[in-house]
């Protein structure tokens, strides 16, 4: 038995030398079970045991629980323990409370009280006792009960530093714990202050802290940059000496640096340029640090050292101004790559991913191409292979991805299952971004299926078909290229499938070829047939149905094999059901039924990859668009020729809606249906002017009802609606929005999703006619690839006192921040009018709301916490403040009202979702009044850059 | 950082410290396949893996394995070094620490890592200043034990 130090508890080590002693797992349980009889019944026996004996049977307890074991009892007499006023029990007691005692105990009100006894205590060592409990367990109840003191003993000039540390790090839990209890108000600045400490080993605690405090509201603590940056220089130009015990292997105190370092990567740039200039030379010194010769040929010198350099690089990258610095970073990491450290070879390749993505050290990057292909395929350690894969995907771009997309299948061979699946949504998504000649992307897919075809999810080979359809350039190489791979004696299934679809859509394209010709195809698809599951076969049915029509002179195979027994009469009632009405459909239709009914898919809407859908909910955060932050090529658009009116292809689709090839393109959920806008369209046209009461003639006379509302305030006589007009219409869909002594135009909208109708209204305020009118929509600048507008020609002829509709569809294809002009000309009297009236369709139109709780809510906050992600505003309150205003507001302005998430009623929450053509972007609200300053405080966080600036911009001129 | 477990080669657990609010069955699921996972890694291998949607950094000392979750943004050398740092502390205490001085003094383990490690985070770096609370603390019981003693000699207890 080893030395027990300390006061010993010689029972507890007998007892633990009894149990390692034992010779099998139930000579020990059998033990165990001993031992806890023997404490049921020293606690429940009538002699009251003193200090010792307690602290020794609870102790036992815990080595109990330690080995795995439930334990059920002995709460209560470790909570006795908490008011010995011996520290040795007080501290047992503590111990088992923390590791035992779950924050839902009824207990808990009893350890609350003991810890506040122990918190003023006079004695140090006891107020950190209770220090370390409420950071142990971090409930909410004990952030109730303590938000005031630990900010108290933390900022007081009393305190003791060893005080000060622990009540800084409990301070952390109980704000990660329960954020909204703990408001630091006024001391926040001296909070920040404690940066400056004397002590390091406060500053140290303190830093976390204080990073913490800054993500929840970084414009309170702004103030701790600059504190940050002097620190940060002192230590890095402090020699090792310098600062004794918190040196550690001649690295001066790499933690508290790191801590620092992060601390900054909360805040863009300093403004300041003397501390901008300080900070570029902090991390300057730390690059060149890393060239030195290593003070020591330990480990913890060199992993100290790396762990400042990384958090730097971090740092440099998070700022991402400074092209000298990235570059340098950059070859920094380079030498990492080829170190002898696996450790650092891991993280090098992880920085060199971000790094990849900054449009100034990109090309940097791509010089390792090398490299990191050598990584690929001579790492031992799966998981650094796996950083290598994302790094090579991040560097991926027009220029190298051929090699890149090649070097990476030829891995897939040998690849490691577990992260297989992922590389092939990779090299998918990199072939179809990158893709110049798309016969390559073609090759690329039907590689992957051949070399890791059961990693090949359904996203993967749904995408190659509806590029192939959208793409006339490539079907015929596609059809040949498909009926190719299809000669191999063994085929994947998912090749089956690609293979089928294509020929039925393309066949054709290459049946003029007699090693091709109709019935070879057939033969050669039909020989795959009975390996196939029931899905496929469906699938297989559809491309022979759709042969029949390409092929009439193979039709009567096609029946034969559409009216066998082990097709029409299977037991799988999809294969069934197709083979029978198949069979009736071409048999009864005429020719031209049929042409019509299995005519070619007409192309699918331009949408995002689902497969880089997919690639985000297996790794978010990781799985980054590359182009997204380096901003170097705009992605290739599937259709390439404008989208033309979609065909319902009635009969094609609804039956593959049964089942089996319905998912085919997997669309249903993700897009609109191709076919509804149009038949959608006439309805909600019908609804807009039904609510005027008119019908779809205009109106004989006057102005509409929504109009009228409006007509005594819109007494502006300029022909341009001022900038604050259009503000009025933020929040409102309807009403006038133009009037001067001729004309008055009226807006009526409605939106849904990523669209809008726009019904415009002109009223003609004369008593003579107007002629030549048009309005036409224009979109300025940027805005015509942001914005689609299509307005629906206009009478030309006004009437007197008459009014005009006119209908303008819109669609949102990205986020804007300008809105459309609208351009009217006519003749009045014999004069040329003109005039140009900007249209209220905001961004904010296409926002919907979004209900989620408290925790989801905090949870994607946090997620947000980029600078670029987040718009803050103050200001002060134009209109009085007034709550059911202010919610109606929100509601209008097409956000929710999430109730309950802030704990202070006067604030408000809400989240929606902007809907775009390209994305869906995320969007999270906090709307805090100050009724006695008559301020407001506005927050906005979006998923996509910039976006929270101009929604904060547009609703700020709200309030 | 989430938690810190030190385990031996055996799989058997030594000591766990949870710096988030888990239930008990989720502890021991997480604990029995992080065990398992890291056992089988092969020594030469990285410290860093990224397992389930943690980060996990290891490092093994003779038979004890030190393992630790933590945030994606902490830094993997920096918590190898949290954990170099307490094997020196224990190894300074216990005086060339073994894995039974851990299973005999599991007690100490916790103080001491409680005073270097708070809620997650590093409270203090410093060797001297953890020893020195460690050692402040020892007196105060060998005092208590003392004046125990003394008035058991004179009597005084019942």
């Amino acid at each position: 038995m080893p030395a027990v130090k300390g006061d010993g508890m010689r029972g507890l080590a007998v007892f633990i030398s009894d149990i390692r002693n034992c010779k099998s797992r139930e000579a020990e349980i059998k033990r165990i079970n001993k031992e806890l009889a023997n404490i049921r019944s020293k606690f429940k026996g009538d002699k009251t045991l003193d200090g010792y004996q307690k602290k020794k049977y609870v102790c036992k307890l815990l080595f109990i629980f330690l080995l795995g074991h439930d334990i059920d009892f002995g709460h209560m007499e470790a909570v006795n323990l908490l008011s010995s006023n011996k520290y040795t029990e007080k501290q047992i007691g503590y111990l088992f409370i923390s590791v035992l005692v779950s924050a839902s105990s009824d207990l808990m009100k009893l350890v609350v009280q003991s810890i506040k006894n122990d918190i003023v205590s006079r004695n140090p060592v006891h107020v950190c006792l209770a220090l370390q409990c409420i950071a142990n367990i971090g409930s909410r109840d004990m952030a109730e009960a303590f938000n005031r003191d630990i900010p108290k003993l933390l900022v007081s000039g009393d305190t003791i530093d060893s005080v000060k540390q622990s009540a800084a790090l409990c301070l952390l839990r109980l704000l990660r714990t329960a954020p909204d209890l703990i408001q630091l108000g006024e001391w926040a600045s001296r909070v920040i202050h404690l940066l400056n400490d004397q002590h390091m080993g406060v500053v140290t605690a303190a830093a976390s802290l204080i990073e913490a405090l800054v993500k929840r509201s970084p414009e309170e603590y702004k103030g701790c940059v600059s504190l940050a940056v002097s620190r940060l220089s002192r230590i890095v130009t402090s020699s090792y000496t310098d600062l004794q015990d918190y040196t550690y292997y001649f690295v001066p105190a790499p933690w508290l640096s790191v801590k620092l370092l992060r601390l900054l990567q909360n805040y863009p740039p300093p403004e300041d340029p003397a501390v901008r200039t300080r900070l570029t030379e902090c991390l300057e010194t730390i690059l060149n640090k890393a060239q030195e010769p290593p003070k020591s040929k330990k480990v913890q010198h060199s992993n100290a050292k790396n762990a400042v350099l990384f958090e730097a690089i971090n740092l440099i990258i998070h700022m991402d101004s400074d092209p000298n610095l990235l570059v340098r970073a950059c070859n920094q990491l380079g030498q990492f790559l080829s170190h002898r450290e696996t450790n650092l070879r891991y993280l090098a390749l992880e920085s060199m991913c971000l790094l990849a993505t900054s449009e100034f050290s990109h090309e940097a990057v791509k010089k390792h191409q090398e490299t990191v292909i050598n990584a690929l395929k001579t790492e031992r350690d799966v998981s650094v292979r796996q950083r290598a894969v994302d790094l090579l995907y991040a560097m991926c771009d027009r220029t190298n991805a051929e090699d890149i997309v090649a070097e990476m299948l030829t891995y897939l061979e040998t690849a490691d299952y577990s992260i297989r699946e992922e590389m092939v949504l990779k090299v998918a998504i990199l072939a179809e971004k990158y893709a110049v000649d798309y016969t390559w992307y073609v090759d690329t897919i039907l590689n992957l299926i051949r070399l890791a075809g059961d990693y090949v999810s359904e996203e993967v080979w749904y995408r190659v078909i509806q590029i192939v359809i959208n793409r006339d350039d490539v079907q015929g190489y596609a059809a040949k290229t498909v009926f190719e791979a299809l000669q191999a004696p063994a085929c994947h299934e998912n090749m089956v499938k690609v293979g089928g679809y294509i020929l039925g859509e393309f066949g054709n394209l290459i049946a003029g070829d007699h090693r091709s010709s109709p019935i070879v195809q057939f033969q050669l698809l039909h020989s795959k047939y009975h390996l196939c599951i029931p899905s496929t076969r469906g699938l297989l049915l559809s491309t022979y149905v759709k042969f029949i029509n390409l092929f009439p002179e193979i039709k009567a195979q096609i029946q034969e094999i559409l009216r066998n027994d082990n097709n029409i009469r299977n037991p799988d009632v999809e294969i069934q059901q197709r083979a029978i009405e198949y069979l009736q459909l071409t048999s009864v239709t005429s020719t031209d039924v049929l042409a019509t009914v299995l005519e070619e898919m007409p192309p699918f809407p331009e949408r995002e990859s689902s497969i880089l859908a997919k690639l985000k909910k297996k790794k978010p955060g990781a799985a980054e668009d590359p182009d997204a932050a380096g901003g170097k090529s705009s992605p290739p658009t599937v259709a390439s020729k404008p989208m033309p009116e979609i065909s319902v292809n009635a009969s094609y689709q609804p039956q593959g809606a049964s089942g089996g090839s319905a998912d085919l393109l997997g669309l249903s959920s993700s897009a609109p249906p191709a076919a509804a806008p149009a038949s959608n369209d006439t309805g909600c046209l019908v609804d807009v002017f039904d609510m005027l009461g008119t019908g779809a003639s205009p109106t004989s006379n006057g102005l509409t009802a929504a109009a009228d509302e409006n007509y005594k305030s819109a007494t502006t006589p300029d022909l341009e609606a001022g900038p604050d007009k259009i503000h009025e219409f933020v929040c409102r869909n309807n009403g006038v929005i133009f009037e001067n002594d001729l004309l008055q135009i009226g807006i009526k909208s409605e939106y849904k999703q990523n669209l809008g109708r726009v019904g415009m209204f002109y009223g003609n305020k004369t008593s003579v006619p107007f002629s030549n009118f048009t309005a036409e929509v224009s979109l300025p600048g940027e805005l015509s690839s942001q914005l689609m507008a299509q307005a629906k020609p206009v009478d030309s002829q006004v009437e007197a006192g008459a009014q005009k509709q006119q209908l303008v569809n819109i669609e949102c294809v990205t986020d804007f921040t300008v809105p459309p002009v609208l351009v009217i000309n006519f003749l009045y009297n014999g004069a040329q009018q003109h005039m140009t009236v900007k249209m209220p369709v905001m961004v904010n139109k296409f926002l919907e709301p979004a209900e989620m709780d408290a925790a989801t809510f905090f949870q994607r906050w946090k997620n947000l916490s980029a600078p670029a992600q987040e718009c803050q505003k103050i200001f002060k309150a134009k209109p009085p403040m007034d709550g059911e205003q202010t919610k109606s507001k929100l509601l209008c302005f097409g956000l929710s009202i999430l109730e309950d998430v802030d704990p202070n009623p006067e604030n408000f929450v809400s989240a929606g979702v902007l809907h775009t053509r390209n994305q869906q972007i995320g969007v999270l609200l906090r709307l805090e009044p100050n009724s006695q300053a008559q301020m407001y405080r506005l927050t906005i966080r979006a998923s996509k850059d910039a976006i929270s600036t101009t929604l904060c911009e547009l609703l700020e001129s709200q309030f | 950082m989430q938690f810190m477990l030190l385990f031996s080669r055996q799989g058997k657990l030594r000591l766990q410290k949870w710096y988030t609010a888990q239930p008990d069955k989720l502890k021991k699921k997480i604990t029995r396949e992080l065990v398992t996972t890291i056992l089988a890694r092969k020594p030469k291998m990285c410290s860093f893996l990224e397992w389930k949607d943690m980060k996990i950094v290891y490092k093994r000392y003779a038979s004890l394995y030190f393992c630790c979750a933590i945030e994606h943004d902490d830094n993997e050398l920096l918590t190898l070094e949290i954990i170099h740092r307490y094997v020196e502390l224990l190894d300074k205490y216990f005086g060339s620490v073994c894995e039974l001085d851990i299973i005999f003094n599991f007690e100490k383990a916790y103080f001491m890592l409680d005073e270097l490690l708070l809620g997650g985070e590093v409270q203090e770096t410093s060797k001297k200043n953890v020893l020195k609370a460690i050692a402040a603390q020892d007196l105060l019981q060998e005092e208590t034990d003392d004046t125990k003693s003394l008035l058991e000699e004179l009597g005084l207890t019942g």
